[in-house]
């Protein structure tokens, strides 16, 4: 019969020598590769106190932006929560009062903002839904806990600092499309 | 040659003396064995957790791992939080086991390889009990403990357990005899089979050195067979974790798996100490004729430090052994023992016998 390809060996069942069978050369041979993996480098990491590089692309634990004047971004529009495919997102609206202006960018603003990390798939399709730029994927890991209570992160933990130094860079995860859409005057919230 | 810094043997009968003018001779042996019980219950404790701990971190090391690095300082108290995780777990009783055999099995063999200990020379003086046939009697004790592996896996009412058990039983049965023909070798060396006579028949050298070939053949056969008598990887079929979860240990659990555990590590400390006393001269330092500068340097090495250390040694080799290895299958093993290590022993045997007759080895 014609072979379909060139790629089938012909399996060798050949004795073994004198030298092969009785073993014990590959017996020394096998401990001396064990012992040189035993003195050799290891691979361990040492998690939480080391961590590797992660990709500017990860989709890890999410963060809520603030704009340069330090005022939330998230509108409480719930496009996120909608686009979610796990259901993890929950938000509750609220109005912003006079005087509250150096807080919030919009007149509508989210007072509970929820991700629930044990139902998040991290698939980043909040981030895409956004039209705000509020909401990012981020290359930080959940850290684990002993409650399930506990993976109910609110705004304390999702909202990034007002100080200039804590925000956390997510410039690298933005697209060059995104990047010239935010220089893009004629749209208000870019203002 | 002068030990008289390490020699334990006027402590023990200061001791004695002191137990026996003060309380009669009854009373004074019961003392005696109550201290030399709960001295050894200490020892076997600390040496079975902390070879489980070694055996942990070198396999970690060989896979390029850290190994157990965050309970305590490098993880040394690892084992002990295992044990207490032991300790308070639920111990479950299976509906349909034999409840008497299946409670007796885990002490039979926690007590057949605590009693090997008791023959043991740590250092000069250094022993619960210096019987006249200590060789022989080292030999019929640790094989009792295939009699509690077997009830074990029998008691258990599992296929697992069952197949277990009887492979061990196989197994360890087979081995014994290359077991105890790797031990005779040294014995028609050194004439003896009392423990102290044959490590102070190794004053001027140890045996490995001056039995040459035919001893360096008999040390070899030694580690392979007393690696499969302890059932150890790669010869652990008894326990074989991919097809038999956990062989006849299967359906033990808490403090009755811990012993089954600590039994099978102290069974592996025995083997490799008895390995460092007939062929690597006990707790004898090491000497090179000659260099008597050096000899007097190794001689301030306490001679349990000298005793420890070759036991260590010899165990690193059996763990590094473990883990490069695959596991044979049952008919490799019963092959590798009848067809090959034990003609073997019995031609190297007769070797030896020539040699000591015609007086080829180092005196």
């Amino acid at each position: 019969m014609e072979k379909l390809t060139g790629r089938s060996k012909v399996v060798s069942n050949k004795k073994l020598s004198f030298w092969e069978s009785i073993y014990l050369p590959a017996i020394i041979g096998g401990m001396f590769i064990t012992i040189k993996h035993f003195f050799g480098k290891k691979v361990t990491i040492n998690v939480p106190e080391q961590t590797r590089k992660r990709s500017d692309v990860y989709r890890g634990m999410h963060v809520l932006k603030r704009d340069d004047e330090g005022r939330e971004r998230c509108t409480a529009c719930g496009l996120c929560a909608l686009s979610c495919p796990a259901e993890a997102i929950t938000m509750v609206a609220a109005e912003r009062k006079p005087g509250e202006e150096h807080l919030y960018r919009e007149e509508k603003y989210a007072t509970i903002y929820e991700i629930n990390m044990l139902r998040c798939i991290f698939c980043g399709d909040c981030e895409e839904a956004c039209p705000k730029e509020a909401i990012f994927l981020t290359d930080r890991l959940v850290e684990s806990e002993y409650k399930r209570k506990n993976f109910v992160y609110g705004k304390d933990l999702l909202v990034e600092p007002v100080e200039k130094d804590k925000r956390i860079d997510v410039s690298k995860r933005q697209t060059p499309e995104v990047l010239e859409f935010k220089k893009n005057k004629k749209f208000t919230h870019n203002k | 040659m002068d030990f008289n810094i390490y020699d334990f043997t006027s402590f023990t009968t200061w001791v004695h003396n002191a137990l026996t003018s003060s309380m009669s001779p009854g009373w004074a042996m019961f003392v005696e064995l109550a201290i030399v019980g709960v001295v050894f219950i200490a020892f076997y404790a600390v040496i079975g957790l902390y070879l489980v701990y070694a055996e942990r971190k070198v396999c970690a090391l060989i896979q390029n791992r850290k190994g157990p690095n965050r309970v305590g300082p490098f993880g040394l108290l690892q084992t002990i939080a295992d044990l207490f995780k032991l300790l308070m777990k639920e111990l479950i009783y299976i509906k349909n086991a034999d409840k008497f055999l299946f409670n007796l099995a885990p002490f039979i063999v926690i007590i057949a390889s605590f009693m090997a200990i008791a023959a043991l020379p740590f250092a000069k003086g250094l022993h619960a009990i210096d019987l006249n046939i200590g060789i022989f009697y080292l030999f019929a004790v640790s094989s009792l403990g295939v009699i509690g592996i077997l009830l074990a896996g029998w008691s258990s009412n599992s296929k697992y357990s069952l197949i277990g058990a009887i492979r061990s039983g196989a197994q360890v049965v087979s081995y014994e005899l290359s077991v105890g023909l790797a031990l005779l070798s040294i014995v028609i060396f050194s004439g003896s089979m009392q423990l102290s006579t044959i490590v102070e028949s190794q004053a001027n050298g140890w045996w490995i050195i001056k039995g040459h070939i035919p001893a360096i053949i008999s040390f070899l056969i030694f580690l392979v067979a007393s690696t499969a008598e302890t059932n150890r990887g790669p010869f652990d079929l008894a326990e074989a974790e991919s097809e038999l979860t956990a062989g006849f240990h299967t359906e033990y659990s808490g403090i009755k798996f811990a012993f089954f555990f600590l039994a099978e590590y102290m069974n592996m400390f025995i083997v490799a100490a008895i390995a460092a006393t007939v062929f690597l001269g006990g707790w004898m330092p090491f000497h090179i004729p000659g260099l008597d500068g050096m000899n007097h340097v190794m001689d301030y090495i306490p001679p349990f430090v000298w005793f420890m250390g070759k036991t260590a040694f010899i165990i690193f080799i059996m763990m590094w052994f473990k883990w490069t290895f695959p596991r044979l299958r049952i008919d490799q093993l019963l092959k590798l023992e009848w067809k090959y290590l034990l003609p073997l022993n019995l031609m190297n045997i007769v070797l030896i016998a020539f040699i000591v007759l015609m007086g080829w080895y180092i005196k």
